[in-house]
């Protein structure tokens, strides 16, 4: 009897280990892109850290706010010193799971949808939130993919009268990472 | 027998809170495993070189040079105004009635080099240089407490000759000066910067006037709101090495910036807005109401790509 518990106690601990499975990328991207009649504003960001366990859907993001790159210096210094004041708030992150990871199987090629929830902080404020994503395996490496919109009043992002006409209110997130690298 | 039996029930109840208790610490292990490497990725990325940007709002302060560049591909044109003196009066608007104006033309070569120029009414000068970032300030992998940058300017002055029964050379119209500039940006809304200058003049007025003139200059700014800010900019003439009669140039202003525009609005004591002008042959003393209500209005147009 006691054999027996001590059995199924290590199996527990090394099932869990055996299983924690941890693919991440530091070289992910995420663009994102403001659209008005008057202009379109896109800028990337392709040093974008990204980690997700296979097992428990635990899914992170972190990327440093200076890390955006526009086609215009004057948009890239603008973006970094009045709206999303980089010095301040140097990183943007998120921190949530896959919800479904469960129905995603890696160890056979194709692609996933799936929803992903948890907080995203950025210029200084947590919010909640849910996308839908596509995980995507093939030959056993992992792609993250996903495209959301956030308001910017939500982030308290706040933009003058004399280029509302230039700037959406709202911005469409688009994620991708390949997730190449294990641990 | 029924001692024993309890007995063996507590252990059994024993183990299986071990049991919950190492499944339950495995469950938060595997939760914040995510946690502790997306740690270790950040610690890596920190380790990078941070540069920092917008010192300044514009490439000018208020008449002189900033530490910044325009970016690569991108034309800066500059349109600047001084009015009349403030004590002109009513009659004269105070100074309203007149003014002197300069247009000028930048353009980014590389992130660190870039060339301009210009042509002034006062004088019917032109005037053209080149600003080259030396050093950035930085922090991180590498740290650099300042941003140095080097600006030589040639002005060449086409008014006529005053003296035209005299034997006059081309080389008599020309300006050299040379100036660098330590800045550095001390919190995000106040930076400051000093300017070592110096002219040369190939022809001065006097016989006592020297022409190798040295000055340094300060100026700052500090941020009022994200696109607001007010500057300072004084050039301090070194005795010896100043032409005799002139001031130091001393001007306050603000820098207002809304999308592609920078409004400069200021008031300061120089007339002129080229180097050799408003360092060297500023007359205006504040003391007595010289002073010239002016402006500056920056325009940006991308035309390269901005590689990074």
């Amino acid at each position: 009897m006691k054999r027996f518990f001590f059995t199924a106690a290590a199996l527990i601990v090394f099932a869990a280990a055996a299983n924690a499975q941890r693919v991440y990328t530091k070289n992910g991207l995420i663009s994102f892109f403001s659209s008005t009649k008057m202009e379109d504003i896109k800028a990337d960001n392709n040093q974008v850290l990204c980690v997700l366990n296979t097992q428990t859907g635990d899914l992170q993001f972190s990327l440093l706010n200076k890390g955006f790159h526009f086609p215009k210096a004057l948009m890239e210094e603008h973006f970094n010193e009045n709206y999303i004041e980089s010095n301040k708030y140097p990183k943007s992150t998120f921190k949530g799971t896959v919800a479904d990871i469960t129905k995603v199987d890696f160890t056979k090629d194709g692609t996933y949808p799936v929803s992903v929830k948890g907080d995203l902080v950025m210029h200084g404020i947590t919010k909640n939130i849910t996308a839908a994503g596509n995980i995507t395996v093939k030959g056993g490496k992992v792609t993250a993919a996903a495209k959301f919109m956030v308001k910017l009043a939500d982030y308290n992002i706040s933009i003058p009268g004399a280029v509302k006409s230039n700037i959406s209110e709202s911005i469409e997130i688009t994620v991708k990472c390949d997730l190449d690298q294990k641990m | 027998m029924p001692i024993s039996n309890n007995l063996h029930q507590m252990f059994v109840k024993k183990i299986l809170l071990c049991c919950f208790i190492v499944a339950a610490f495995n469950r938060t292990a595997a939760a914040q495993d995510t946690t502790d490497l997306m740690k270790m990725l950040e610690n890596d990325i920190e380790k990078t070189t941070d540069y920092t940007t917008a010192t300044f709002k514009t490439t000018r302060l208020i008449n002189g040079h900033t530490v910044e560049n325009v970016g690569k591909g991108v034309m800066d044109v500059k349109i600047s105004h001084r009015f009349g003196k403030v004590n002109g009066g009513g009659y004269e608007l105070f100074g309203l009635d007149n003014a002197t104006m300069r247009l000028g033309f930048d353009f980014g070569l590389t992130n660190y080099l870039m060339v301009g120029i210009g042509r002034s009414t006062y004088q019917k000068t032109y005037d053209a240089f080149f600003k080259v970032k030396i050093l950035r300030q930085s922090k991180g992998k590498r740290v650099m407490p300042i941003t140095l940058s080097y600006v030589p300017t040639v002005a060449l002055k086409t008014l006529k000759f005053e003296d035209p029964t005299r034997k006059n050379y081309f080389s008599s119209r020309l300006f050299f000066t040379h100036q660098l500039i330590i800045g550095r940006k001390i919190s995000n809304g106040t930076s400051l910067q000093i300017m070592p200058t110096y002219t040369h003049q190939n022809l001065v007025q006097l016989a006592s006037d020297p022409n190798d003139l040295f000055a340094i200059g300060i100026g700052g700014r500090q941020k009022l709101s994200k696109r607001i800010s007010l500057n300072f900019e004084y050039y301090y003439q070194l005795p010896g090495y100043k032409l005799i009669n002139t001031t130091n140039s001393l001007s306050v202003g603000f820098d207002i910036e809304t999308g592609g525009h920078v409004f400069q609005l200021h008031f300061t004591n120089s007339q002129g807005m080229s180097e050799r002008t408003f360092i060297s042959e500023t007359t205006g003393d504040w003391g007595k109401g010289d002073i010239f209500f002016g402006f500056n209005i920056s325009r940006v147009f991308t035309i390269g790509k901005n590689h990074k």
